[in-house]
């Protein structure tokens, strides 16, 4: 039982850190019907953020979370300008060769200033709790607690004021919301540094958690986030979140009850599987294309 | 726009230029190395590469060397296979084909080193692997009967599982193991399965044999599968820049079991990214830098006043491949490829940096002894010996 809960929590602290990469694709994806695979790499950057913010300037967490958050909404806002706007009314396959690109710029970028694996200092004291056999830390606690008031407060956002309402007005209708007075241009870089801020979170909070950070860190979390963000239904926020845990859950499961080695492969499955039942994902709905 | 063009394909000229003008005289000896420069393990390639330098410009201070009453200069042609296996057999190509090189030291990681192997065997160009351990190097992956034209410095994976076994039942006393590997990489598969072979031969009882893949960086969800077999030692045949993470991870679950490791720890970026976590574990390698022979303190004091740091084995054992590269160079009659591997073959003993090397005859493994470190105060520690 202990085990089990142990396992649960590893799940949780997992599954957190995909969901919050996952809502960068998903928002992306719902208002410009884009996959923006440089995602990956914005949390690459966020954990090089945290890094070069406790080691140089040796800040403690809250203005380290900031400065990685700030950082990476700006980047997003700049590269959604520069490289991906001159390609809104282009084919859309463009617009992703152009996302690679923009992720292979990030990774080489980071790699030419130093190709070493860096090591981040601690920011937070790290303690353990122990209850009853189960082990806590702080950190895990900290990275659970703020991923969910992290996604509560998008929640909010998109559900309950004008710039979500003018989200999900692009999202319903690019051509037609500008009509109704939406400033496409405008919302569009918020919601780029909305998605791109979180998924620095997530890269601070990872580079916490396994604080070995290299350049190549945001490829394999990022396709997992991806993932996620498909199978709860991309383009939904909700599905977003509920994807990430999914995934996080699955793989540590499989993990713990089936030999490692079959982690991918068993997790992978199940989601191909699911994916075969409900091809749009968990929350996603058919969308029909007017030709 | 014409001008634009004419741009691109001007700067497209000078690139074939300056890429073009690498051929040398006949004067040289033209050796390529393939090191793991960029990608996951770059302190590795660094070190390869550093004392690769130095044993070149050794050479070429000494007036080259001679064949047949010529002298030859050495010159170095290095590449980076990026830690990737693809790119290594690449790089193995371009060396080959195009630097039309007469042998090739690298790469150091096996899952680099098995593939660029394959392609030197092929095109019967000598290709000597400073550190790969694994055996499939040196062996014919069809027929399983050794290479004739790859050799290597490094003791095999065998002999390390064996050492590491019987360092945890006798030192450790340890009867309950727990191995965490990459399953991907050829080298902690290998070494990994080795050990639990030797530990459950010498009494010993693996209770969790747990893996992962390249390039994960959460390990929770099996350190607390091991954390509930209860092991009396964790051992994790995994590189210098994971091990950092699994213990740190171990350490926040509550695990206070003992860790040892393989020669893949032996870099100083372990201690860097480590920290205090590392403390008292013990791993085995291939030389130790305090209690290497009197031959070797020449090149430590060379090495450190060249790059202000010990060398660390990847670096003692390239120079040691040049080394045996050089030995056989200077009892050829004439210069190719074919009667330098016949030079490289006759070799049966070489006294090098990392102690002293046998050869078999028909075999490129040597024989020779490891040494088991301790990292205590941030340093690698030598701790005891093991023979052959």
């Amino acid at each position: 039982m202990i085990y089990l809960l142990q396992q649960a929590l590893n799940a949780l602290q997992l599954g957190s850190i995909y969901a919050l990469i996952a809502l960068g694709y998903t928002m992306v994806y719902g208002i410009l019907s884009m996959i923006n695979f440089a995602h990956g790499d914005f949390f690459m950057v966020g954990a090089f953020l945290c890094f070069i913010v406790a080691t140089f300037m040796q800040l403690p967490f809250l203005p380290a979370l900031l400065i990685s958050m700030a950082g990476v909404a700006l980047l997003g806002v700049i590269v959604e300008r520069v490289a991906y706007k001159p390609l809104r009314q282009a084919p859309r396959v463009s617009a992703i060769i152009t996302a690679l690109g923009v992720g292979i710029f990030l990774e080489n970028f980071t790699l030419a200033l130093s190709p070493y694996p860096k090591h981040v200092p601690t920011i937070i004291e790290n303690t353990t709790i122990s209850l009853g056999g189960l082990t806590m830390s702080s950190l895990q606690t900290i990275i659970i607690v703020l991923s969910i008031v992290m996604m509560t407060v998008l929640h909010f956002i998109v559900q309950h004021t004008k710039v979500g309402m003018a989200m999900r007005a692009i999202s319903w209708d690019k051509n037609v919301a500008p009509l109704m007075g939406v400033p496409v241009n405008h919302i569009i870089s918020i919601t780029f540094a909305l998605g791109s801020g979180l998924g620095g979170v997530a890269g601070m909070l990872y580079s916490m958690a396994y604080p070995v950070i290299d350049p190549y860190m945001g490829i394999i979390v990022g396709w997992k986030a991806f993932i996620s963000a498909v199978v709860g239904g991309i383009g939904n926020i909700r599905g977003a979140m509920l994807g990430g845990y999914i995934l996080g859950s699955v793989e540590v499961l499989v993990a713990a009850f089936l030999p490692s080695t079959y982690r991918d492969f068993v997790a992978f499955s199940l989601l191909l599987v699911l994916l075969i039942f409900r091809p749009y994902g968990i929350f996603g709905k058919p969308r029909t294309q007017k030709v | 726009m014409q001008r634009r063009v004419f741009l691109a394909v001007s700067i497209f000229l000078m690139v074939l230029v300056i890429a073009g003008c690498q051929k040398g005289s006949s004067n040289t000896i033209r050796v390529g190395l393939i090191a793991e420069l960029t990608g996951d393990m770059p302190a590795v390639g660094a070190s390869c590469k550093n004392a690769a330098q130095m044993a070149v410009k050794e050479v070429n201070d000494a007036g080259g060397i001679e064949i047949a009453g010529k002298k030859y200069k050495m010159e170095l042609f290095a590449e980076d296979s990026a830690g990737r296996p693809d790119q290594a057999a690449s790089s193995a190509q371009k060396l080959i084909t195009q630097q039309e090189v007469t042998a090739i030291i690298g790469p150091n990681a096996s899952s680099n080193a098995i593939p660029a192997s394959e392609i030197a065997e092929s095109s019967k160009v000598i290709l000597i692997t400073p550190w790969s351990t694994n055996p499939k190097t040196t062996l014919d992956s069809k027929t399983g009967v050794p290479k004739k034209f790859v050799f290597r410095a490094a003791f095999i994976d065998p002999f390390q599982g064996r050492v590491l076994a019987k360092f945890a039942i006798g030192t450790l006393k340890a009867a309950k193991a727990a191995v965490l590997y990459d399953v991907a990489s050829d080298y902690n598969k290998g070494i990994a399965e080795f050990f639990k072979t030797t530990f459950e031969e010498n009494g010993g009882k693996v209770v969790a044999f747990e893996s992962y893949t390249t390039n994960d960086k959460d390990f929770s969800a099996q350190l607390t599968k091991i954390k509930n077999a209860s092991p009396d030692v964790i051992f994790l045949p995994n590189y210098y820049n994971e091990v950092p993470l699994q213990i740190q991870q171990a350490h926040r679950l509550g695990i206070k079991t003992p860790f040892l490791g393989a020669d893949a720890w032996g870099s100083q970026e372990l201690i860097k990214l480590c920290g205090k976590d590392c403390e008292g574990y013990y791993f085995s390698t291939h030389y130790s830098a305090e209690s290497a022979a009197p031959a070797a303190t020449k090149f430590i004091q060379a090495y450190n006043t060249a790059y202000g740091k010990t060398p660390d084995d990847v670096a003692a054992l390239t120079y040691d491949s040049f080394g045996l590269l050089r030995q056989a160079l200077g009892g050829l009659s004439k210069l190719d490829r074919q009667s330098l591997r016949d030079a490289i073959s006759k070799i049966t003993g070489y006294e090098g940096v990392t102690g002293k090397m046998q050869f078999k005859e028909g075999s490129g493994d040597p024989i020779k002894s490891a040494v088991i470190l301790q990292i205590k105060d941030g340093k690698f520690v030598w701790f005891a010996n093991a023979q052959p």
